[in-house]
């Protein structure tokens, strides 16, 4: 019997193998188109102007430099004396237009992705060093609950929120993280 | 109602809980000494201390000042013997005066995290706008009030 189950694995083992393969490559696809429907939000002007890679916060979705100098500060929320919360408070102040919410200031420097491709920011995400410290299972967490990144979304009148939907944008984080987050070539 | 320390009394209004403070201040309490200049937090006229911390008045929810010190130029001293009140008269700062609390407000509070601050920390700290252009004796009444000052 025994040669005839070796003949049986024989002949079905490249199939199965390649079956695999194939399923491989197409969960790595799915993980890295769901990327590219990330890195739409995460290189939005919106995202960018806090996770800047400088002493500068910019404004606006031309990016222009924030007004009256206003600088990072040692803490990354603002300089002595002038604090990113001097103006921002924890919510959108609809009598002023500020925008606001809890935390608000900048990302760290080593956390900055202005003039990232995708795939640079993809592998700076995966990389402890420059996301914050954070595994994959907490940065998911970090796109899911942190108030400056859900402000995105409710920036506040006169702004139009990123454009992807929020329930779209996390379940591509979701979906890349379940793919075991492949980068784009 | 909400209840409010300002310069150590506690007072109970009854506003919207998302009403600028700087209405309260002014229309509420009277202290009219906290200016409304811009209304978008830019210019720094309204700026006043929420437990020490400089803040601009036109873009702080009432409610958030609920529990908090807030001090208002009016309160920087009883007797006008703040360090920067009296470099600013030392140095005759202000010229139409208009922006001139806001000013006070916002360099005493950097002095008093940064009690001999540099000239990079006045210009990262004062981003108050004056249409006079006193910036110049705002600075040199800084650098007065440092000298002179409770950090000295």
């Amino acid at each position: 019997m025994r040669p005839l189950v070796v003949a049986a694995f024989m002949a079905w083992g490249p199939a199965l193998a390649g079956q695999t393969t194939d399923s491989a490559a197409a969960r790595r696809q799915e993980g890295v188109q769901a990327f590219g429907r990330m890195s739409a939000v995460l290189l939005h002007p919106r995202c960018l102007n806090c996770h800047t890679n400088g002493d500068h916060p910019t404004q606006g979705d031309d990016r222009h430099p924030h007004l009256f100098r206003v600088v990072r500060g040692g803490d990354n929320l603002g300089a002595v004396g002038m604090r990113c919360s001097t103006c921002h408070q924890t919510a959108n102040t609809p009598a002023s237009g500020v925008p606001g919410a809890s935390g608000w200031g900048l990302a760290p420097l080593s956390m900055g992705w202005e003039g990232r491709t995708p795939r640079a920011l993809c592998e700076q995400l995966k990389n402890p060093q420059g996301n914050g410290g954070r595994d994959l299972v907490a940065l998911a967490q970090h796109l899911a609950t942190d108030a400056r990144v859900a402000w995105s979304w409710s920036p506040g009148a006169g702004r139009a929120p990123v454009n992807t939907p929020k329930d779209a944008f996390l379940a591509a984080v979701r979906l890349w993280v379940e793919r075991g987050a492949p980068c784009p070539e | 109602m909400l209840e409010l320390n300002v310069n150590g009394t506690i007072h109970q209004v009854d506003v919207e809980d998302d009403t600028p403070l700087l209405w309260v201040l002014r229309e509420q309490l009277g202290l009219s000494g906290t200016k409304f200049g811009c209304g978008i937090a830019a210019c720094g006229a309204c700026t006043v201390h929420v437990d020490g911390q400089a803040v601009r008045s036109c873009s702080f929810p009432a409610a958030a000042a609920g529990g908090r010190s807030i001090t208002t130029i009016e309160g920087l001293s009883p007797d006008r013997s703040h360090p920067v009140q009296q470099a600013w008269i030392q140095e005759q700062v202000p010229q139409c005066g208009y922006c001139q609390s806001g000013m006070i407000m916002a360099a005493a509070a950097l002095l008093k995290e940064r009690p001999a601050p540099s000239e990079a920390e006045i210009d990262a700290a004062m981003t108050n706008l004056c249409r006079c252009g006193t910036y110049a004796r705002v600075r040199r009444a800084i650098h007065r009030a440092a000298a002179t000052g409770p950090g000295r």
